[in-house]
């Protein structure tokens, strides 16, 4: 018996190895095909002349005005999404958890729905509702705003549920409301505090889409970081490759790091 | 007086309470007025908490859809028509649907078999090891981010001047673009497809394997079962259902993409969500104002199908991977 599991795990192992490396040429190809596109001089040389421009923000902010706005609106709409999708959801998912619980189905419905309607769609009938977001707010590319955060409803929703699955809300909220804390309180105080990395995973995955997110924006004629990659693309192939590959390596950095994250969490509350 | 002997008469006849209110225990119904109003109040109160939100998804989310779904139906003249749905059997658009649909089943099904054995790969990996968090990070990435950034990673690779283009050009004399430059074509379209949905594929399919108990292929072990046995008659049954699950996700996912073909190709439109953009960006045909909104409108019909058997099956794999 003893023998049999020993080789039934050698020959995973094989197998483990054979899948990883055939398919990481696969996807180690294009990124590689990547650098080689971006360190190419002219005549056959190579060159980090692409390199070394993006580095320099002002260099960069000069010559592409374009992709240093589009990088800035970026940074902007995720900042302003994550502050609305915590301002409107959290509260909301909380008190229908409460209060509201036969509405539960119908606000996990209405979270998911985004999933169904693809985001070429939404454009289609976002157009007349930002006809009235530029009367009254303006045109500005942050009015993105609000497209995003019914995007990120999805994801937001699932992780908040999650960890709302994962705490005993009700007798939380009864104790603290038998000791006297207003509502408000009992979500501000005691609630939210046993819910923060649902929270913290919900704005990751909120930041990861808003600069992620192309179809919008460019459909409804607006200015963030892939807009201005895909616009670079048409002018200067080089440095929309390099700005891409940036991008990529930089998101992968970030992701692999929240895993560790994620997993010293886990084990510090097996602990206690 | 009228208005106290009001409250719970109507309250009783049940036409006006509305959603929550219908489903109230009964006994309380028979006490006297002030309480059920006061009840009642304070269900008004709750119902205020959740208003910012249903405020913002009416806006954002429901009106757009009404939008698109009565823009199907509407004609030039503001008026009621079934033309932009009978354009949709018009010759191109049909081949857009059938090329979309083409596409999304290709790349969903090679994506949903390579991404498996990944899966797999990962699954029998040490589960805090260094491989499989690597594995997960990058998947996440290429299947959440990629969009425009994927496009150019191809083209740079196999592009008219890629890398590999020119590297097989150069030294073996191999021109892959002989016949057609299918790299902005269908089969180019799937190649880079195949690129998210596989990593898609393994975020999706990798829970339901760590959901497989190492005891039930000890158990096939002592009862003598081969390994291929223990496949054909207990991992592959209970693993079925999320392995076809994840697939139809993979279908829905590619289905509704288009940032990659949006960067990638720049003439034509051979797919929906290409026709589209066609439609809301170029002068539109006279008579056709609202074709877009017709073939949106298909494409969430479509897009629902596959999502609602997805549900359905994610229930089914629920029972043994809970």
């Amino acid at each position: 018996m003893a023998g049999l599991i020993r080789r039934h795990k050698r020959r995973q192992a094989v197998f483990r190895w054979v899948v990883v490396t055939v398919l990481g040429v696969f996807f180690l190809l294009p990124l590689y095909a990547m650098v080689e596109f971006t360190t190419r001089g002219p005549g056959n040389t190579r060159t980090g002349d692409t390199w070394r421009q993006l580095i320099d923000w002002d260099q960069l902010s000069q010559k592409y005005p374009d992709l240093a706005q589009g990088i800035a609106n970026s940074f902007g709409l995720a900042l302003l999404t994550t502050a609305l999708m915590l301002v409107l959801l959290v509260p909301t998912v909380i008190w229908v958890r409460l209060r509201l619980p036969r509405l539960r189905r119908v606000l996990e419905f209405v979270c998911l729905l985004p999933l169904t309607i693809p985001a070429i769609v939404l454009v289609e009938g976002l157009a007349p509702v930002y006809a009235w977001v530029v009367y009254f707010i303006g045109g500005s590319s942050l009015t993105l705003t609000f497209a995003y955060t019914v995007l990120v409803l999805p994801y937001a929703y699932r992780s908040l549920d999650v960890g709302l699955s994962a705490i005993d809300v009700r007798t939380l909220a009864e104790a603290a409301r038998s000791l006297g804390a207003s509502w408000f309180t009992v979500i501000w105080r005691v609630v939210l505090p046993n819910l923060r990395f649902a929270v913290l995973s919900a704005a990751f995955l909120t930041v990861a889409l808003v600069f992620g997110e192309f179809t919008i924006a460019s459909l409804l004629n607006r200015n963030n970081l892939q807009v201005a990659i895909e616009l670079l693309g048409k002018s200067s192939a080089q440095m929309s490759v390099a700005v891409s590959l940036a991008s990529l390596i930089l998101a992968f950095v970030l992701l692999f790091l929240i895993s560790f994250v994620g997993r010293s969490r886990r084990t510090s509350r097996e602990k206690t | 007086m009228s208005t106290v002997s009001q409250s719970p008469d109507r309250s009783k006849s049940g036409l006006t309470p509305t959603g929550p209110d219908l489903a109230a225990p009964q006994p309380p119904e028979v006490r006297a007025g002030p309480a059920t109003l006061l009840r009642r109040l304070a269900r008004g109160r709750n119902l205020l908490g959740v208003a910012p939100f249903t405020a913002f998804v009416v806006v954002f989310l429901a009106i757009p859809t009404l939008v698109v779904a009565i823009g199907a139906f509407t004609s030039d003249t503001n008026g009621f028509t079934l033309s932009n749905i009978s354009a949709l059997t018009s010759g191109y658009i049909v081949d857009a649907f059938v090329r979309s649909i083409v596409l999304s089943a290709a790349s969903a099904v090679i994506g949903a078999v390579l991404g498996a054995l990944l899966a797999y790969a990962l699954a029998t990996a040490k589960p805090g090891g260094i491989l499989r968090r690597l594995v997960t990070a990058a998947s996440g990435v290429l299947a959440q981010f990629g969009g425009v950034m994927l496009a150019f990673a191809f083209l740079a690779t196999i592009g008219l001047s890629g890398f590999v283009t020119l590297f097989l050009r150069d030294n073996f004399g191999i021109d892959i673009f002989a016949g057609s430059v299918w790299l902005f074509e269908l089969p180019g379209l799937i190649v880079v497809y195949t690129y998210f949905q596989i990593p898609l594929m393994v975020i999706v399919f990798l829970p339901a394997l760590d959901g497989v108990r190492p005891q039930w292929r000890e158990a096939t072990m002592n009862l003598g079962g081969s390994t291929w046995q223990y496949w054909r008659m207990v991992a592959g049954p209970v693993l079925f259902p999320s392995f076809i699950g994840a697939t139809l996700l993979l279908f829905a996912n590619a289905f509704s993409a288009y940032a990659t073909a949006a960067a990638l190709v720049s003439q034509g439109s051979p797919i929906v969500p290409l026709q589209i953009r066609g439609a809301l960006t170029s002068e539109v045909i006279l008579g056709q104002a609202n074709l877009g909104k017709a073939m949106a409108l298909g494409m969430i019909a479509v897009v629902a199908v596959v999502m609602s058997l997805y549900a359905l099956l994610q229930r089914r794999a629920a029972k043994w991977l809970g």
